[in-house]
């Protein structure tokens, strides 16, 4: 028996431990990103509500939009708004 | 596996995708330093990031009850003056908590003039619960308790203008913003936090089942309520309306464009939109935008 048996648990959890939480399996259509039209204004990145869109440089050190797929839950947010319409939506994948 | 140690509310949440709110969310946390304390009263935002045993949260974080957020805060804020702690005291809650169950208390808080951030994601419904007109569901609107069918245009009720409460109160800080507009949060978050005195800052939050909206439309919805002059890009500073930024996304278009993407104003007739045009014509008016 462990010692802690009665012991009060404060039910407080660990920072980020939601990140166990893979959405990815959530979508229905995946955000694919053109990074010749892509110029990486971070728009997507600052309005994804998962914030799983991520800036990050290039081989020529410029901006590029990267989804991590882990989490996008597919919701074409980032495609309905990127002014250079760079990212579209492909159903079923 | 891509590190989101310094994000402020890491992916793996539970809220809708596309979320308006969450989205809203995300341009807030960018604004925060390390050092500062989070309060949520109930409602979506609460709900969907803390889903025991996880959390999303990577600042300290409570949540008590519904209508507690302010007295909480005020608390957290007690203890931090007494430790000559310099924390930041920021709540979050959605307009049922701040327009109608909760308002008592924050008018206290902001009587006690205690240097608290209060940010308000104003949804206009209680959509944590499935979508009940709440005191900022506007005239017209159809939800579960305002339905619109052949006796009923839906909501009878005028939404209720907070930022006069609040302005009302003297607050040194009070501001209005929507989802659609990442970096004027994060402006306007961080303007907040850097004026002595407690502050009110409410971002207008599409909610996909509350609005009728399709996923990817957050965006949309936010900016059209800014462009038709719904939801003005407002600021006060000491009480004075700042002109600086209102003006610049204000396009003059009718508002049938941003009531006509929503599912909640589907039922409404020719006439009940010029009632709705009336809002904004008067908006226009009163702010010269």
């Amino acid at each position: 028996m462990s010692k802690n048996k009665n012991k009060f648990q404060p039910p407080t959890t660990k920072p980020g431990s939601a990140l166990n939480n893979k959405t990815g399996d959530w979508r229905t259509s995946k955000p694919v990103i053109d990074k010749n039209i892509c110029i990486g204004c971070s728009r997507c990145a600052k309005l994804c509500p998962d914030a799983c869109i991520l800036m990050k440089l290039d081989k020529e050190g410029k901006l590029k939009a990267e989804v991590d797929y882990d989490y996008c839950k597919g919701c074409g947010l980032c495609a309905a708004e990127c002014p250079v319409k760079a990212i579209l939506m492909k159903r079923g994948e | 596996m891509t590190n989101y140690k310094k994000q402020k509310l890491s992916p793996g949440h539970n809220a809708c995708a596309g979320c308006g709110q969450l989205s809203a969310v995300q341009s807030v946390m960018r604004a925060l330093s390390d050092d500062t304390i989070l309060i949520s009263a109930t409602g979506c935002l609460e709900v969907t990031t803390t889903a025991y045993p996880q959390s999303a949260w990577q600042l300290p974080w409570i949540h008590s009850l519904f209508e507690n957020a302010a007295p909480i805060a005020s608390g957290i804020k007690a203890a931090l003056n007494k430790k000559k702690k310099k924390t930041k005291v920021v709540i979050q809650a959605g307009d049922g908590a701040t327009y109608d169950i909760g308002l008592g208390l924050i008018s206290g808080m902001w009587e006690r003039g205690e240097e608290i951030l209060y940010i308000c994601y104003d949804t206009e419904a209680y959509s944590n619960t499935g979508v009940q007109a709440s005191g900022s569901t506007p005239w017209g609107a159809n939800t579960v308790t305002t339905p619109a069918g052949e006796k009923s245009f839906g909501s009878s009720q005028v939404k209720k203008d907070m930022l006069k409460i609040a302005l009302a109160h003297g607050l040194n800080y009070v501001a209005q913003s929507t989802s659609a507009f990442p970096d004027d949060i994060t402006n306007k978050v961080k303007k907040a936090l850097a004026t002595p005195g407690p502050s009110y800052l409410q971002i207008l939050s599409p909610c996909m089942p509350g609005w009728q909206i399709k996923t990817d439309q957050a965006g949309q919805g936010g900016r059209l309520a800014v462009q038709t002059g719904l939801y003005p890009l407002l600021q006060y500073i000491h009480g004075e309306l700042s002109t600086s930024s209102i003006k610049k996304d204000f396009k003059a278009l009718p508002v049938n464009d941003y009531l006509s993407i929503q599912g909640r104003f589907q039922h409404l007739s020719k006439d009940e939109i010029k009632q709705i045009q009336a809002l904004a014509d008067k908006n226009i008016k009163h702010f010269a935008l």
